[in-house]
């Protein structure tokens, strides 16, 4: 299959191992692996803030960057979403309707992609550590995946996947949300990191890097052991 | 200026001109459609009289209402007796109903069926209250009281303890059917007050704490007979 | 008018760094979750009872003249009185003027959210009436003089100690910690009031148009005492508050125990057609509803958000939002708190003054999974944000969403930006950067990497 990257913007510039292990774990796999660099971003901050024009306008430009292209791809949960969920509410009753469908048909998260599209659960990683998974809520409630990126990591050799507390809970990122009302995410974020740092986790893994931003900077800030690592960055590892 | 009532109704009228879409249901939308049961995604009520009294008995114990069962009406009498001189009830009052009568006078202290001469502080001052009641709901530990029924609306209420004597043949299997037998009982007749009553009066208020007995009764027994 | 949203801030920043208050709270919903897990477990499947439950809401709300019409119709032939409000004056007027008719002195009241909503204490109080609520959560904040924490659960937020103290002052008891004997202090003193009183409030949860009858769903027996001893029973309802079957019930009221409270059903679910009939022993005299409108027309009116009315405050999307868990119900400035209260209070009270809510989100969807008759909670918080955007533009967001759109759209500017970006991140750590200053505060960015990864694919790739 020729998979195009869909790469979340601040990926692109912030956590670029992410990107680059999405693309080796498909290519293991024997795909092909296309990045049109026409790409930025998705227009989610634009939507959450209610400016939905400015939205529709990355939206627009994402489905001339996707146009053609077999399936999309895109390691976090939340920039998936925003295409496969909100470009169709951004773009109903515009000319534009039945290619945003057509584009959100095509589009999968990483781990759905791998689990549901392609039915491959064992990658042939192996990562001998003791890893807890961090559900991004866009991921969970809005694609509706839970245990696809579980059975990838159960798969992993050597490593040994814990439950956390407050498992469902949001870690308070939210995107600008998190700089907007910095004092309620950081009281979510305290919630979430509190009960990820107790589980005695080597890693925190999840499917939304943006999420692991959030989780990874209090973490880093108040001097907690566990250390956060997108499911890509695990999948890639076969040494 | 117009009346509240006409101008409610036109910004109503003006509102729906808008159609909203259906509910994005998450299942089919007629389900139920092959089962007998009428509602089979709610809580199971049982499919036979058995399995319902089975379901209901294990309702009541986690609501922490009690269930006694007595083969006759002459048990019946002979356990509320018991549960009078246990408890130590000094008043007790009743509602009129041929049933509960002849155990009213089985009882070891003071009684009074109390809608033949309603006063509500003397009904405050009482220590139990017995009445029939509709059906009970075996799904949800549900007993259904009526005014009809129960002696008004406070007798079931008011006092600090209440005391339901049935039959086992009034158990319905789900609260759908008990909703329905009312009113094909009472048709446009309706008692004014109809309330299922699902364990004894109970709070969380206090830092979600569970306590029983807030304002209604602390104790709820159901006698159920045969 | 106050700044509702600089209020909000400030509570809001206060609650959120208040740990002990938090894990409080936390504790407190401790034992619901494993309550209402155990009571869903019961059903045979949740999703389709929220199917029916959404359903029997739905055709309710969108045929609403008819549901109400034949209510009122039916209310009126079981020989209760119809009273219509347009807003939250006319509701006060209507209730007063029953009370004057009435010649009462004291009057008793259950648990009504719609009375918090039309400040009904306060007029009834300025009248000169005795007024006392009579569930335990709300008449603890009655004597602390705090509107409601928690839409169902009032006091949620209140010490067993601080109580305690409270009945000290204003009831004369002896202090003690049991919660239970708090309880019991709260009964004793409550129950010659219901006697003694001439009316009895309360709200509605369902309108039975089939039968004409009003639905009261509650645990302690304070509604039933409440309806059955004073001479004189006034409800007060929202307009929305209407189903068109009494079988709808049969899904709705353990829907609304389990979701709201993780019972099966609560303690007392009662149907009340009209006053005392010919031979009933007691019961009031006068039965009347007060309907009230109070701007739920104006939701209405937007069909993308009309199923916010198909609510029937079970409070499930409060106790499962990480928003009100941590900066608690008092700092909404509402009457409905959490993210119910956040997507109606733009309708109810005013887009502009009221979007904050809204924004002060993380969209994490937690309400939505919750709410059990499927209202669309955190997609409407996205559409009061668009709503906002469109009506009341702020500069500075125009200006950031204009620029940030400027960048993305050039993909070489995005990508010369983010080198630069990358190259001085250090530096600009330092600074005191909208957005950025404030994410700083409590948490670190990683360190930035020299090549993006458009540049490394490009390399990898050539």
């Amino acid at each position: 299959m020729r998979v195009s990257l869909f790469v979340p913007c601040f990926v692109d510039q912030l956590t670029p191992k992410v990107g680059l292990a999405t693309a080796k774990v498909l290519k293991r796999l024997g795909h092909e692996v296309e990045f049109r660099s026409a790409q930025t971003c998705c227009g989610q901050p634009s939507f959450n803030s209610g400016q939905w024009d400015v939205a529709r306008e990355a939206a627009i430009r994402a489905l001339e960057v996707f146009r053609g292209a077999e399936v999309v791809v895109g390691p976090s949960g939340s920039c998936v979403a925003m295409m496969r969920q909100f470009y169709p509410e951004l773009l109903k009753g515009t000319p534009h309707a039945a290619e945003a469908d057509d584009l959100a048909a095509r589009t999968f998260e990483f781990s759905e992609f791998l689990v549901k599209k392609l039915g491959v659960t064992d990658v042939g990683a192996k990562f001998a550590k003791k890893v807890t998974y961090h559900d991004g809520c866009h991921a969970l409630r809005e694609l509706r995946l839970k245990e696809e990126p579980r059975q990838l990591l159960r798969a992993v050799k050597g490593l040994e996947l814990i439950e956390t507390e407050e498992g469902e809970t949001c870690c308070g990122f939210g995107g600008l949300f998190s700089a907007k009302f910095p004092m309620i995410s950081t009281a979510m974020v305290q919630v979430k990191g509190g009960a990820l740092a107790r589980t005695g986790a080597d890693f925190v893994v999840s499917s939304d890097p943006s999420c692991l931003l959030q989780i990874g900077g209090w973490l880093s800030r108040e001097g907690k052991p566990i250390l956060p690592l997108h499911i890509a960055e695990v999948l890639a590892n076969d040494a | 200026m117009s009346d509240a009532r006409s101008d409610i109704f036109a910004r109503i009228r003006e509102a729906l001109k808008v159609k909203a879409p259906k509910p994005h249901l998450k299942t089919d939308a007629n389900p139920g459609k092959t089962s007998t049961v009428a509602k089979p995604w709610l809580p199971d009520g049982g499919e036979t009289a058995d399995a319902s009294l089975t379901i209901l008995a294990e309702q009541l114990a986690k609501l922490k209402a009690v269930l006694i069962r007595v083969p006759d009406k002459a048990a019946a009498a002979k356990a509320v007796a018991e549960l009078s001189a246990a408890k130590n009830w000094k008043k007790v009052a009743f509602h009129g109903h041929e049933l509960l009568r002849p155990i009213a006078a089985s009882l070891p202290c003071e009684t009074w069926e109390a809608d033949a001469s309603f006063d509500k502080q003397r009904l405050e001052g009482c220590d139990a209250g017995i009445t029939t009641c509709e059906s009970i709901v075996a799904q949800l530990g549900s007993i259904l009281v009526s005014s009809a029924t129960s002696g008004g609306r406070a007798l079931s209420v008011l006092p600090h303890v209440h005391v339901v004597v049935a039959e086992a043949s009034q158990v319905v299997p789900d609260l759908g059917e008990a909703l329905a037998l009312a009113k094909a009982r009472h048709g446009d007749q309706m008692p004014s007050m109809l309330s299922f009553i699902t364990g004894p009066s109970r709070t969380g208020d206090i830092e979600r704490i569970l306590v029983l007995g807030a304002h209604g009764p602390k104790e709820l027994y159901l006698v159920l007979i045969g | 008018m106050p700044d509702s949203k600089a209020i909000f801030l400030k509570d809001a920043t206060v609650n959120a760094a208040d740990g002990d208050q938090r894990a409080f709270i936390r504790k407190a919903l401790g034992g619901y979750y494993t309550n209402r897990d155990l009571q869903k477990a019961r059903y045979r499947d949740w999703e389709r009872a929220r199917d029916a439950a959404s359903l029997a809401k739905w055709s309710a709300v969108n045929d609403l003249a008819n549901v109400l019409e034949k209510f009122t119709a039916n209310f009126e032939r079981n020989g209760g009185v119809v009273h219509w409000a347009r807003d939250a004056a006319e509701a006060r007027a209507i209730i007063l003027k029953i009370a004057e008719d009435a010649k009462a002195k004291a009057i008793v009241k259950s648990k009504c959210m719609t009375s918090e909503e039309i400040h009904l204490n306060d007029a009834l109080e300025k009248a000169g009436y005795g007024v006392v609520e009579s569930d335990l959560g709300e008449f603890i904040q009655q004597l602390r003089g705090e509107a409601p924490y928690h839409f169902v659960f009032p006091c949620m937020h209140v010490k067993r100690e601080a109580i305690s103290e409270l009945f000290t002052k204003h009831l004369g008891t002896a202090p003690t910690d049991s919660p239970e004997e708090l309880t019991m202090i709260a009964r004793r003193h409550l129950r010659q009031l219901y006697v003694d009183a001439d009316i009895g409030i309360t709200g509605a949860n369902f309108l039975v148009a089939e039968t004409g009858q009003i639905s009261i769903t509650e645990n302690e027996g304070n509604a039933r005492l409440t309806a059955a001893l004073p001479r004189i029973h006034i409800a007060l309802s929202g307009i929305e508050k209407v189903v068109n079957n009494l079988d709808d019930l049969s899904v709705l009221l353990p829907m609304l125990a389990t979701a709201g409270a993780g019972q099966p059903m609560t303690c007392y679910n009662t149907l009340y057609s009209g006053p005392r009939k010919k031979g009933e022993c007691d019961g009031p005299e006068e039965f009347h509803i007060v309907l009230l409108d109070n701007a739920r027309t104006r939701l209405l009116s937007d069909p993308e958000q009309r199923d916010a009315l198909h609510c029937i405050r079970c409070g499930a999307c409060l106790n499962v939002c990480p928003i009100f868990k941590n900066i608690g119900g008092l700092a909404y400035g509402t009457t409905y708190q959490g993210p119910i209260g956040s997507v109606i209070t733009p309708h109810l009270r005013g887009l502009k003054q009221w979007n904050h809510l809204s924004g002060a989100s993380s969209l994490c969807g937690a309400c939505t999974d919750a709410c059990p008759v499927r209202i669309d909670l955190h997609h409407h918080l996205l559409h009061n944000r668009r709503n906002a955007a469109k009506e009341s533009p702020t500069l500075f967001d125009r200006a950031f969403h204009n620029g940030f759109n400027f960048v993305i759209k050039r993909p070489w500017l995005f990508a010369t930006g983010g080198r630069i970006f990358r190259a001085t991140l250090p530096l600009l750590q330092k600074l005191p950067l909208p957005y950025m200053g404030a994410w700083m505060k409590t948490r670190d960015l990683p360190k930035a990497p020299s090549q993006s990864f458009r540049d490394q694919w490009k390399n990898q790739n050539v």
